[in-house]
Protein backbone atom coordinates (compact mmCIF):
# COMPACT_ATOMS: atom_id res chain seq x y z
CA UNK A 1 0.00 0.00 0.00
CA UNK A 2 2.47 2.61 1.04
CA UNK A 3 4.48 2.09 -2.22
CA UNK A 4 0.87 2.71 -4.40
CA UNK A 5 1.09 5.91 -2.24
CA UNK A 6 4.71 6.54 -3.19
CA UNK A 7 4.10 6.46 -6.90
CA UNK A 8 1.74 9.37 -6.66
CA UNK A 9 3.69 11.49 -4.56
CA UNK A 10 3.40 14.58 -7.58
CA UNK A 11 -0.27 14.49 -6.81
CA UNK A 12 -0.48 14.23 -2.80
CA UNK A 13 2.74 16.01 -2.14
CA UNK A 14 4.45 18.40 -4.91
CA UNK A 15 1.37 21.12 -5.05
CA UNK A 16 2.13 21.78 -0.74
CA UNK A 17 5.80 21.52 -1.16
CA UNK A 18 5.96 23.68 -3.77
CA UNK A 19 3.69 26.37 -2.23
CA UNK A 20 5.54 25.71 0.89
CA UNK A 21 8.85 26.34 -0.28
CA UNK A 22 7.53 29.56 -2.32
CA UNK A 23 5.54 31.25 0.60
CA UNK A 24 8.21 30.11 3.41
CA UNK A 25 11.27 27.81 2.68
CA UNK A 26 13.00 30.13 -0.03
CA UNK A 27 12.05 33.45 1.93
CA UNK A 28 12.81 31.91 5.15
CA UNK A 29 16.18 31.11 3.80
CA UNK A 30 17.08 34.05 1.59
CA UNK A 31 15.75 36.42 4.92
CA UNK A 32 18.89 34.76 6.72
CA UNK A 33 20.92 35.22 4.25
CA UNK A 34 20.38 39.53 3.52
CA UNK A 35 20.45 39.43 6.77
CA UNK A 36 24.22 39.16 6.18
CA UNK A 37 23.96 41.99 3.71
CA UNK A 38 23.72 45.99 2.75
CA UNK A 39 21.21 46.20 0.02
CA UNK A 40 18.78 48.71 -1.23
CA UNK A 41 17.65 46.16 -4.35
CA UNK A 42 17.78 43.15 -3.52
CA UNK A 43 19.67 42.07 -7.12
CA UNK A 44 22.69 44.07 -5.56
CA UNK A 45 23.99 43.12 -2.31
CA UNK A 46 27.40 43.55 -0.40
CA UNK A 47 28.25 41.24 2.48
CA UNK A 48 28.37 42.92 5.81
CA UNK A 49 29.36 40.08 8.10
CA UNK A 50 27.58 40.80 11.30
CA UNK A 51 27.16 44.48 11.00
CA UNK A 52 24.21 44.51 10.58
CA UNK A 53 23.59 42.71 14.25
CA UNK A 54 25.58 45.08 15.99
CA UNK A 55 23.51 47.77 14.70
CA UNK A 56 20.46 46.23 15.55
CA UNK A 57 21.69 46.27 19.08
CA UNK A 58 22.51 50.03 18.88
CA UNK A 59 19.17 50.90 17.56
CA UNK A 60 17.67 52.59 20.63
CA UNK A 61 13.92 52.23 19.13
CA UNK A 62 14.17 48.81 18.71
CA UNK A 63 15.45 48.04 22.12
CA UNK A 64 13.33 50.69 23.14
CA UNK A 65 10.58 48.77 21.41
CA UNK A 66 11.23 45.49 23.02
CA UNK A 67 10.96 46.38 26.55
CA UNK A 68 7.77 47.92 25.26
CA UNK A 69 6.70 44.25 23.82
CA UNK A 70 8.11 42.09 26.98
CA UNK A 71 6.07 44.56 29.50
CA UNK A 72 3.26 44.42 27.00
CA UNK A 73 3.39 40.57 26.82
CA UNK A 74 3.72 39.83 30.27
CA UNK A 75 0.67 41.92 31.60
CA UNK A 76 -1.44 41.11 28.60
CA UNK A 77 -0.88 36.84 28.97
CA UNK A 78 -1.67 36.81 32.77
CA UNK A 79 -4.29 39.15 32.43
CA UNK A 80 -6.00 37.25 30.10
CA UNK A 81 -5.67 33.83 30.90
CA UNK A 82 -6.44 34.66 34.68
CA UNK A 83 -9.83 36.51 33.47
CA UNK A 84 -10.24 33.64 30.80
CA UNK A 85 -10.11 30.93 33.38
CA UNK A 86 -12.53 32.77 35.69
CA UNK A 87 -15.00 32.77 32.92
CA UNK A 88 -14.81 29.55 32.12
CA UNK A 89 -15.22 28.38 35.53
CA UNK A 90 -18.21 30.58 35.68
CA UNK A 91 -19.74 29.58 32.66
CA UNK A 92 -19.56 25.60 33.75
CA UNK A 93 -21.59 25.80 36.58
CA UNK A 94 -24.96 25.46 34.91
CA UNK A 95 -25.73 28.65 34.91
CA UNK A 96 -28.74 30.33 32.65
CA UNK A 97 -27.67 31.83 29.96
CA UNK A 98 -24.70 30.12 29.27
CA UNK A 99 -24.93 30.01 25.48
CA UNK A 100 -25.36 33.35 24.95
CA UNK A 101 -22.99 34.60 27.43
CA UNK A 102 -20.40 32.56 25.52
CA UNK A 103 -21.16 33.49 22.30
CA UNK A 104 -20.85 37.52 23.33
CA UNK A 105 -17.31 36.99 24.81
CA UNK A 106 -15.96 34.86 22.11
CA UNK A 107 -17.31 37.46 19.47
CA UNK A 108 -14.45 39.99 19.27
CA UNK A 109 -11.99 37.37 17.89
CA UNK A 110 -13.61 37.26 14.46
CA UNK A 111 -13.24 40.93 13.52
CA UNK A 112 -9.54 41.60 12.17
CA UNK A 113 -7.20 43.67 14.01
CA UNK A 114 -6.99 46.99 11.63
CA UNK A 115 -10.72 47.34 12.53
CA UNK A 116 -10.74 46.46 16.33
CA UNK A 117 -8.00 48.98 16.59
CA UNK A 118 -10.03 51.64 14.95
CA UNK A 119 -12.91 50.76 17.33
CA UNK A 120 -10.66 50.85 20.03
CA UNK A 121 -8.87 54.29 19.14
CA UNK A 122 -12.72 55.90 18.73
CA UNK A 123 -14.18 54.68 22.31
CA UNK A 124 -10.75 55.26 24.33
CA UNK A 125 -9.96 58.48 22.69
CA UNK A 126 -13.64 59.34 23.81
CA UNK A 127 -13.27 58.55 27.51
CA UNK A 128 -9.81 60.00 27.44
CA UNK A 129 -11.07 63.45 26.43
CA UNK A 130 -14.02 63.72 28.80
CA UNK A 131 -12.11 62.42 31.59
CA UNK A 132 -9.67 65.77 30.42
CA UNK A 133 -6.52 63.68 29.83
CA UNK A 134 -4.13 63.23 26.40
CA UNK A 135 -5.25 61.44 23.52
CA UNK A 136 -3.90 57.94 23.03
CA UNK A 137 -1.61 59.07 20.40
CA UNK A 138 -0.36 62.15 22.81
CA UNK A 139 1.13 59.48 25.38
CA UNK A 140 2.85 56.32 25.50
CA UNK A 141 0.97 55.12 28.66
CA UNK A 142 -2.03 55.28 27.78
CA UNK A 143 -1.42 53.36 24.20
CA UNK A 144 0.07 50.87 26.47
CA UNK A 145 -2.98 50.41 28.56
CA UNK A 146 -5.25 50.90 25.36
CA UNK A 147 -3.39 47.60 24.04
CA UNK A 148 -3.89 45.59 26.69
CA UNK A 149 -7.92 46.82 26.78
CA UNK A 150 -8.36 45.79 23.12
CA UNK A 151 -6.03 42.38 23.68
CA UNK A 152 -8.13 41.44 26.46
CA UNK A 153 -11.46 42.03 24.09
CA UNK A 154 -10.23 40.30 21.46
CA UNK A 155 -8.61 37.44 23.40
CA UNK A 156 -10.46 36.13 25.97
CA UNK A 157 -13.18 34.48 24.40
CA UNK A 158 -11.27 32.65 22.75
CA UNK A 159 -9.35 31.27 25.75
CA UNK A 160 -12.52 31.03 27.42
CA UNK A 161 -13.11 28.78 24.86
CA UNK A 162 -10.28 26.46 25.08
CA UNK A 163 -10.78 26.93 29.30
CA UNK A 164 -14.54 25.27 28.77
CA UNK A 165 -13.66 22.68 26.62
CA UNK A 166 -10.87 21.25 29.25
CA UNK A 167 -12.81 22.00 32.05
CA UNK A 168 -15.69 20.00 30.53
CA UNK A 169 -13.12 17.09 30.15
CA UNK A 170 -12.02 17.17 33.93
CA UNK A 171 -13.65 12.98 34.62
CA UNK A 172 -16.84 13.16 37.21
CA UNK A 173 -15.88 10.42 39.27
CA UNK A 174 -12.53 12.55 40.28
CA UNK A 175 -14.96 15.81 41.37
CA UNK A 176 -17.29 13.16 43.09
CA UNK A 177 -14.28 11.38 44.69
CA UNK A 178 -13.67 14.85 45.71
CA UNK A 179 -16.66 15.81 47.48
CA UNK A 180 -17.30 12.92 49.26
CA UNK A 181 -13.86 13.41 50.71
CA UNK A 182 -14.87 16.47 51.91
CA UNK A 183 -13.09 19.26 49.59
CA UNK A 184 -14.47 21.96 49.41
CA UNK A 185 -15.22 23.63 46.24
CA UNK A 186 -11.91 26.48 46.71
CA UNK A 187 -10.20 22.53 47.38
CA UNK A 188 -11.06 20.70 44.24
CA UNK A 189 -10.66 23.98 41.69
CA UNK A 190 -7.19 24.01 43.40
CA UNK A 191 -6.53 20.24 43.49
CA UNK A 192 -8.36 18.75 41.25
CA UNK A 193 -9.86 21.27 38.60
CA UNK A 194 -6.34 23.11 38.12
CA UNK A 195 -3.69 19.90 37.41
CA UNK A 196 -6.52 17.95 35.40
CA UNK A 197 -6.81 21.61 33.03
CA UNK A 198 -3.18 21.89 32.92
CA UNK A 199 -3.09 21.34 28.87
CA UNK A 200 -5.13 23.59 28.16
CA UNK A 201 -3.37 26.18 30.56
CA UNK A 202 -0.41 25.17 28.24
CA UNK A 203 -2.42 25.92 24.69
CA UNK A 204 -4.19 29.28 26.00
CA UNK A 205 -0.41 30.21 27.64
CA UNK A 206 1.50 29.69 24.59
CA UNK A 207 -1.36 31.48 22.47
CA UNK A 208 -1.76 34.23 24.38
CA UNK A 209 2.01 34.71 24.53
CA UNK A 210 3.29 34.73 20.86
CA UNK A 211 0.12 36.23 20.13
CA UNK A 212 0.96 39.54 21.67
CA UNK A 213 4.45 39.16 21.10
CA UNK A 214 4.29 39.42 17.63
CA UNK A 215 0.66 41.37 17.29
CA UNK A 216 1.33 44.01 14.39
CA UNK A 217 -2.08 44.68 13.54
CA UNK A 218 -3.76 46.39 16.48
CA UNK A 219 -0.42 48.60 17.48
CA UNK A 220 -0.17 49.95 13.60
CA UNK A 221 -4.15 50.53 14.00
CA UNK A 222 -4.96 51.90 17.64
CA UNK A 223 -1.39 53.85 18.27
CA UNK A 224 1.09 53.39 15.14
CA UNK A 225 3.53 53.77 17.62
CA UNK A 226 2.98 57.52 18.42
CA UNK A 227 4.15 59.36 20.22
CA UNK A 228 7.35 59.06 18.75
CA UNK A 229 7.80 55.75 18.82
CA UNK A 230 7.58 55.26 22.18
CA UNK A 231 4.46 52.74 21.73
CA UNK A 232 5.76 50.23 19.29
CA UNK A 233 6.45 47.01 19.03
CA UNK A 234 8.92 44.68 18.07
CA UNK A 235 7.07 43.82 14.97
CA UNK A 236 5.65 47.37 14.06
CA UNK A 237 9.58 48.11 14.36
CA UNK A 238 10.77 46.04 11.99
CA UNK A 239 7.81 47.17 9.48
CA UNK A 240 9.00 50.93 10.05
CA UNK A 241 12.73 49.69 9.49
CA UNK A 242 11.88 48.42 5.97
CA UNK A 243 9.51 50.52 4.87
CA UNK A 244 9.49 53.90 6.28
CA UNK A 245 13.08 54.57 6.80
CA UNK A 246 15.03 55.89 3.93
CA UNK A 247 19.01 54.77 3.83
CA UNK A 248 20.73 52.33 2.30
CA UNK A 249 21.49 50.62 5.47
CA UNK A 250 17.81 50.02 6.70
CA UNK A 251 16.78 47.44 5.03
CA UNK A 252 19.45 45.08 5.72
CA UNK A 253 18.94 46.15 9.75
CA UNK A 254 15.63 45.46 9.59
CA UNK A 255 16.51 41.84 8.05
CA UNK A 256 18.75 41.30 10.73
CA UNK A 257 15.74 42.51 13.35
CA UNK A 258 13.26 40.41 11.78
CA UNK A 259 15.95 37.50 12.56
CA UNK A 260 16.84 38.32 15.97
CA UNK A 261 12.70 38.49 16.31
CA UNK A 262 12.04 35.32 15.31
CA UNK A 263 14.72 33.47 17.58
CA UNK A 264 13.16 35.66 20.60
CA UNK A 265 9.44 34.47 19.53
CA UNK A 266 11.22 30.60 19.18
CA UNK A 267 13.15 30.92 22.77
CA UNK A 268 9.87 32.18 24.20
CA UNK A 269 7.79 29.68 22.92
CA UNK A 270 10.12 26.74 24.23
CA UNK A 271 11.09 28.33 27.32
CA UNK A 272 7.05 28.17 28.05
CA UNK A 273 6.69 24.68 26.75
CA UNK A 274 9.15 23.26 29.00
CA UNK A 275 7.90 24.84 32.09
CA UNK A 276 4.22 24.57 31.40
CA UNK A 277 4.40 20.92 29.81
CA UNK A 278 6.74 20.13 33.56
CA UNK A 279 3.51 20.49 35.75
CA UNK A 280 0.65 18.48 33.05
CA UNK A 281 -0.33 15.08 35.08
CA UNK A 282 -0.91 12.06 32.91
CA UNK A 283 -4.30 10.89 32.67
CA UNK B 1 -23.38 19.70 25.65
CA UNK B 2 -23.45 17.52 29.49
CA UNK B 3 -23.79 20.38 32.25
CA UNK B 4 -21.87 18.96 35.07
CA UNK B 5 -23.10 20.12 38.33
CA UNK B 6 -21.42 18.80 41.53
CA UNK B 7 -22.60 19.94 44.94
CA UNK B 8 -24.00 17.80 47.93
CA UNK B 9 -27.50 17.60 48.59
CA UNK B 10 -30.32 20.08 47.71
CA UNK B 11 -29.41 22.95 46.09
CA UNK B 12 -28.67 25.78 49.17
CA UNK B 13 -29.66 29.02 49.34
CA UNK B 14 -25.83 29.82 49.22
CA UNK B 15 -25.52 28.88 46.23
CA UNK B 16 -28.50 30.38 44.79
CA UNK B 17 -27.00 33.21 45.73
CA UNK B 18 -24.35 33.30 44.13
CA UNK B 19 -25.10 32.22 40.86
CA UNK B 20 -27.62 34.98 40.49
CA UNK B 21 -24.74 37.56 41.54
CA UNK B 22 -22.76 35.60 38.83
CA UNK B 23 -25.40 36.18 36.63
CA UNK B 24 -25.88 39.66 36.79
CA UNK B 25 -21.81 40.03 36.52
CA UNK B 26 -21.94 38.18 33.21
CA UNK B 27 -24.84 40.47 32.07
CA UNK B 28 -22.45 43.69 32.92
CA UNK B 29 -19.44 41.98 31.07
CA UNK B 30 -21.63 41.33 28.11
CA UNK B 31 -22.84 44.71 27.96
CA UNK B 32 -19.15 46.32 28.20
CA UNK B 33 -18.24 43.35 25.53
CA UNK B 34 -20.72 44.97 23.15
CA UNK B 35 -20.44 47.94 23.90
CA UNK B 36 -17.29 49.09 21.78
CA UNK B 37 -19.45 47.86 18.49
CA UNK B 38 -22.76 49.67 19.59
CA UNK B 39 -20.87 53.00 19.79
CA UNK B 40 -19.52 52.71 16.91
CA UNK B 41 -23.00 52.37 15.65
CA UNK B 42 -24.40 55.23 17.03
CA UNK B 43 -22.03 57.11 15.08
CA UNK B 44 -22.14 55.88 12.31
CA UNK B 45 -25.76 57.74 12.41
CA UNK B 46 -24.43 60.47 13.32
CA UNK B 47 -24.02 64.31 11.45
CA UNK B 48 -20.40 64.21 10.14
CA UNK B 49 -19.93 67.93 12.31
CA UNK B 50 -21.91 66.24 15.31
CA UNK B 51 -18.83 63.72 15.78
CA UNK B 52 -16.15 64.63 18.13
CA UNK B 53 -14.03 62.63 20.84
CA UNK B 54 -15.98 64.84 23.18
CA UNK B 55 -19.40 64.08 22.28
CA UNK B 56 -18.71 60.59 20.83
CA UNK B 57 -21.05 59.27 23.90
CA UNK B 58 -24.28 61.02 22.97
CA UNK B 59 -26.90 59.23 20.72
CA UNK B 60 -27.94 60.48 17.31
CA UNK B 61 -30.98 62.27 17.94
CA UNK B 62 -32.79 65.29 16.18
CA UNK B 63 -31.02 66.44 13.88
CA UNK B 64 -27.81 65.03 14.28
CA UNK B 65 -29.67 62.00 13.19
CA UNK B 66 -28.65 61.29 9.20
CA UNK B 67 -30.23 57.76 8.80
CA UNK B 68 -27.60 56.02 6.14
CA UNK B 69 -26.57 58.92 3.87
CA UNK B 70 -22.71 57.95 5.55
CA UNK B 71 -23.25 54.32 4.49
CA UNK B 72 -23.84 55.34 1.16
CA UNK B 73 -20.65 58.30 1.14
CA UNK B 74 -18.19 55.37 3.01
CA UNK B 75 -19.47 52.41 0.18
CA UNK B 76 -18.82 54.55 -2.70
CA UNK B 77 -15.89 56.69 -1.55
CA UNK B 78 -13.89 53.29 -0.32
CA UNK B 79 -15.45 51.15 -3.21
CA UNK B 80 -16.31 48.88 -0.53
CA UNK B 81 -18.21 46.58 -2.67
CA UNK B 82 -14.99 46.19 -4.98
CA UNK B 83 -12.76 45.81 -1.49
CA UNK B 84 -15.45 42.91 -0.51
CA UNK B 85 -15.26 41.16 -3.72
CA UNK B 86 -11.53 40.70 -3.64
CA UNK B 87 -11.62 39.92 -0.16
CA UNK B 88 -14.06 37.22 -0.72
CA UNK B 89 -12.16 35.90 -3.84
CA UNK B 90 -8.85 35.46 -1.74
CA UNK B 91 -10.50 33.63 1.38
CA UNK B 92 -12.23 31.14 -0.67
CA UNK B 93 -9.83 30.49 -3.41
CA UNK B 94 -7.64 30.29 -0.33
CA UNK B 95 -9.04 27.92 1.99
CA UNK B 96 -10.11 26.05 -0.95
CA UNK B 97 -6.97 25.49 -2.06
CA UNK B 98 -5.48 25.12 1.59
CA UNK B 99 -8.35 22.65 2.41
CA UNK B 100 -7.49 20.40 -0.70
CA UNK B 101 -3.51 20.40 -0.70
CA UNK B 102 -2.81 19.77 2.80
CA UNK B 103 -5.05 17.33 3.53
CA UNK B 104 -3.93 15.30 0.53
CA UNK B 105 -0.36 15.69 1.71
CA UNK B 106 -1.02 14.86 5.30
CA UNK B 107 -2.46 11.81 3.84
CA UNK B 108 0.86 10.91 2.22
CA UNK B 109 3.47 12.21 5.12
CA UNK B 110 1.25 9.92 7.50
CA UNK B 111 1.02 6.84 4.84
CA UNK B 112 4.34 6.92 3.62
CA UNK B 113 6.99 6.68 6.10
CA UNK B 114 9.98 8.11 4.66
CA UNK B 115 12.66 10.69 5.43
CA UNK B 116 11.03 13.11 3.70
CA UNK B 117 7.54 12.73 5.07
CA UNK B 118 9.11 13.37 8.25
CA UNK B 119 10.96 16.23 7.37
CA UNK B 120 7.97 18.03 5.94
CA UNK B 121 6.22 17.29 8.97
CA UNK B 122 8.64 18.98 10.85
CA UNK B 123 8.89 22.11 8.72
CA UNK B 124 5.16 22.95 8.64
CA UNK B 125 5.08 21.93 12.68
CA UNK B 126 8.28 24.93 12.73
CA UNK B 127 6.66 27.60 10.29
CA UNK B 128 3.26 27.72 12.46
CA UNK B 129 6.05 29.64 14.86
CA UNK B 130 8.19 31.79 13.01
CA UNK B 131 6.63 35.47 12.83
CA UNK B 132 5.48 36.62 9.56
CA UNK B 133 7.91 39.58 9.75
CA UNK B 134 10.58 37.56 9.20
CA UNK B 135 10.06 36.50 5.52
CA UNK B 136 7.87 39.48 4.73
CA UNK B 137 10.42 41.03 2.53
CA UNK B 138 11.75 38.26 0.64
CA UNK B 139 7.87 36.86 0.39
CA UNK B 140 7.14 40.23 -1.16
CA UNK B 141 10.06 39.96 -3.42
CA UNK B 142 9.26 36.25 -4.49
CA UNK B 143 5.49 36.67 -5.55
CA UNK B 144 6.60 39.98 -6.96
CA UNK B 145 9.30 38.17 -9.43
CA UNK B 146 6.77 34.69 -9.77
CA UNK B 147 3.86 37.23 -10.61
CA UNK B 148 1.93 36.01 -7.78
CA UNK B 149 0.46 39.45 -7.15
CA UNK B 150 -3.30 39.45 -8.17
CA UNK B 151 -6.31 38.37 -5.55
CA UNK B 152 -7.01 35.57 -8.33
CA UNK B 153 -3.33 34.18 -7.69
CA UNK B 154 -1.98 35.03 -4.35
CA UNK B 155 -3.99 31.72 -2.78
CA UNK B 156 -0.87 30.04 -3.66
CA UNK B 157 0.94 32.36 -1.08
CA UNK B 158 -1.41 31.42 1.45
CA UNK B 159 -1.09 27.95 0.65
CA UNK B 160 2.36 27.99 1.07
CA UNK B 161 2.42 30.48 4.56
CA UNK B 162 -1.26 28.80 5.76
CA UNK B 163 0.39 24.90 5.34
CA UNK B 164 1.20 24.60 8.53
CA UNK B 165 -1.15 25.17 10.95
CA UNK B 166 -3.06 22.92 8.20
CA UNK B 167 -0.96 20.14 7.56
CA UNK B 168 -0.28 19.85 11.21
CA UNK B 169 -4.30 19.72 12.30
CA UNK B 170 -4.45 16.78 9.59
CA UNK B 171 -1.77 14.72 10.09
CA UNK B 172 -3.18 14.97 14.37
CA UNK B 173 -6.48 13.61 13.11
CA UNK B 174 -5.26 11.37 10.64
CA UNK B 175 -3.04 8.88 13.15
CA UNK B 176 -6.14 8.11 14.71
CA UNK B 177 -7.51 6.54 11.81
CA UNK B 178 -6.92 2.89 11.05
CA UNK B 179 -5.85 1.61 7.82
CA UNK B 180 -8.18 -1.40 7.52
CA UNK B 181 -10.58 0.43 5.60
CA UNK B 182 -8.07 2.26 3.00
CA UNK B 183 -6.60 -1.22 2.94
CA UNK B 184 -10.01 -2.99 1.56
CA UNK B 185 -10.30 -0.02 -0.88
CA UNK B 186 -7.05 -0.94 -2.03
CA UNK B 187 -8.10 -5.03 -2.31
CA UNK B 188 -11.37 -3.92 -3.89
CA UNK B 189 -9.15 -2.56 -7.11
CA UNK B 190 -8.95 1.37 -5.53
CA UNK B 191 -5.82 3.42 -7.15
CA UNK B 192 -4.64 6.22 -4.67
CA UNK B 193 -6.75 8.91 -5.64
CA UNK B 194 -10.35 6.83 -5.56
CA UNK B 195 -9.37 6.00 -2.10
CA UNK B 196 -8.44 9.29 -0.80
CA UNK B 197 -11.58 11.04 -2.35
CA UNK B 198 -13.63 8.48 -1.87
CA UNK B 199 -12.98 7.05 1.91
CA UNK B 200 -10.64 9.19 3.04
CA UNK B 201 -11.89 12.58 3.09
CA UNK B 202 -15.21 12.22 3.95
CA UNK B 203 -13.84 10.31 6.79
CA UNK B 204 -11.42 13.86 7.57
CA UNK B 205 -14.46 16.11 6.94
CA UNK B 206 -14.90 17.02 10.44
CA UNK B 207 -11.12 18.28 10.43
CA UNK B 208 -11.53 20.06 7.00
CA UNK B 209 -14.32 22.25 8.45
CA UNK B 210 -12.18 23.45 11.36
CA UNK B 211 -9.76 24.06 9.69
CA UNK B 212 -11.25 25.98 7.04
CA UNK B 213 -12.33 28.20 10.14
CA UNK B 214 -9.17 28.56 11.10
CA UNK B 215 -8.09 29.28 8.12
CA UNK B 216 -10.85 31.64 7.30
CA UNK B 217 -10.43 33.97 10.01
CA UNK B 218 -7.25 34.20 9.29
CA UNK B 219 -6.91 35.00 5.48
CA UNK B 220 -10.34 37.83 5.95
CA UNK B 221 -8.49 39.57 8.32
CA UNK B 222 -5.55 39.73 7.33
CA UNK B 223 -3.84 42.66 6.73
CA UNK B 224 -0.03 42.43 6.11
CA UNK B 225 0.09 39.91 3.40
CA UNK B 226 -1.76 41.59 1.13
CA UNK B 227 -0.70 44.89 1.85
CA UNK B 228 2.82 43.49 0.86
CA UNK B 229 1.87 41.67 -2.17
CA UNK B 230 -0.57 42.87 -3.80
CA UNK B 231 -0.81 46.71 -5.90
CA UNK B 232 -2.59 48.87 -3.43
CA UNK B 233 -3.82 51.10 -6.36
CA UNK B 234 -5.44 48.30 -8.44
CA UNK B 235 -7.04 45.86 -5.58
CA UNK B 236 -7.78 46.76 -2.17
CA UNK B 237 -8.82 44.15 0.83
CA UNK B 238 -11.17 45.36 3.44
CA UNK B 239 -8.76 45.78 5.94
CA UNK B 240 -6.43 47.17 3.20
CA UNK B 241 -8.95 49.51 2.39
CA UNK B 242 -10.47 50.41 6.02
CA UNK B 243 -6.17 51.44 6.63
CA UNK B 244 -6.10 53.45 3.51
CA UNK B 245 -9.30 55.33 4.17
CA UNK B 246 -7.94 56.24 7.47
CA UNK B 247 -4.48 56.67 6.59
CA UNK B 248 -4.83 58.68 3.93
CA UNK B 249 -7.12 61.61 4.36
CA UNK B 250 -5.62 64.78 5.56
CA UNK B 251 -8.96 64.67 7.89
CA UNK B 252 -10.87 61.64 8.10
CA UNK B 253 -14.07 61.84 7.95
CA UNK B 254 -15.26 60.25 10.79
CA UNK B 255 -18.89 59.51 10.09
CA UNK B 256 -18.23 57.48 6.80
CA UNK B 257 -15.27 55.74 8.19
CA UNK B 258 -17.81 54.42 10.92
CA UNK B 259 -20.12 53.12 8.88
CA UNK B 260 -17.19 51.40 6.92
CA UNK B 261 -16.28 49.72 10.28
CA UNK B 262 -19.82 48.73 10.38
CA UNK B 263 -20.45 46.91 7.04
CA UNK B 264 -17.39 45.49 7.95
CA UNK B 265 -18.23 44.31 11.08
CA UNK B 266 -21.85 43.10 10.40
CA UNK B 267 -21.42 40.45 7.62
CA UNK B 268 -18.98 39.21 10.77
CA UNK B 269 -21.83 38.71 13.21
CA UNK B 270 -24.01 36.96 11.03
CA UNK B 271 -21.65 34.94 9.74
CA UNK B 272 -21.02 33.94 13.41
CA UNK B 273 -24.39 33.52 14.43
CA UNK B 274 -25.33 31.20 11.75
CA UNK B 275 -22.05 28.81 12.19
CA UNK B 276 -21.91 29.47 15.43
CA UNK B 277 -21.47 25.68 16.66
CA UNK B 278 -18.82 25.14 14.05
CA UNK B 279 -16.49 28.10 14.66
CA UNK B 280 -16.37 27.47 18.67
CA UNK B 281 -15.93 23.54 17.70
CA UNK B 282 -13.20 24.68 15.40
CA UNK B 283 -11.22 26.73 18.18
CA UNK B 284 -11.04 23.82 20.11
CA UNK B 285 -10.49 21.14 17.74
CA UNK B 286 -7.26 23.66 17.03
CA UNK B 287 -6.38 24.14 20.51
CA UNK B 288 -5.89 20.56 21.26
CA UNK B 289 -3.68 19.93 17.68
CA UNK B 290 -1.86 22.54 18.76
Amino acid sequence: MENAIKKYWPVFLLPTLAAFIIGFIWPFIWGIYLSFHKFITVSKTTFVGIDNYIKVFQDATFVDAFWFTARFTLVSTILINVIAFMLALALTRGLKGTNAFRTVFFLPNLIGGIVLGYIWQILLNGILTNLGLPLLALDAKYGFWGLIILMCWQQIGYMMIIYIAGLQNVPGDLLEAASIDGATSFQTLIKVKLPMVMPSITICSFLTLTNSFKLFDQNLALTSGEPAKQSQMLALNIYDTFYARSGAQWKGIGQAKAVVFFLLVIGIALIQLYFTRRKEVQQ
Amino acid sequence: MAKKVYHDGAVSGAKRIVDAALILLLVALCLVWVYPVFLILINSLKLETAISTTTVFELPLGEKFVGLSNYIYGVTQMNFLSSFSYSLIITVTSVLLIILCCSMCAWYITRVNTLASKLMYLLCAFSMVVPFQMVMFTLSKTADTLQLNTPFNICIIYLGFGAGLAVFMFTGFMKSVPLAIEEAAMIDGCNPLQIFFKVVFPILKPTAISTAILETMWVWNDYLLPTLVLDIKKYRTIPMAIQYFRGSYGSVQMGPMMACIMITVIPIIIMYLACQKYIIEGVVAGAVKG
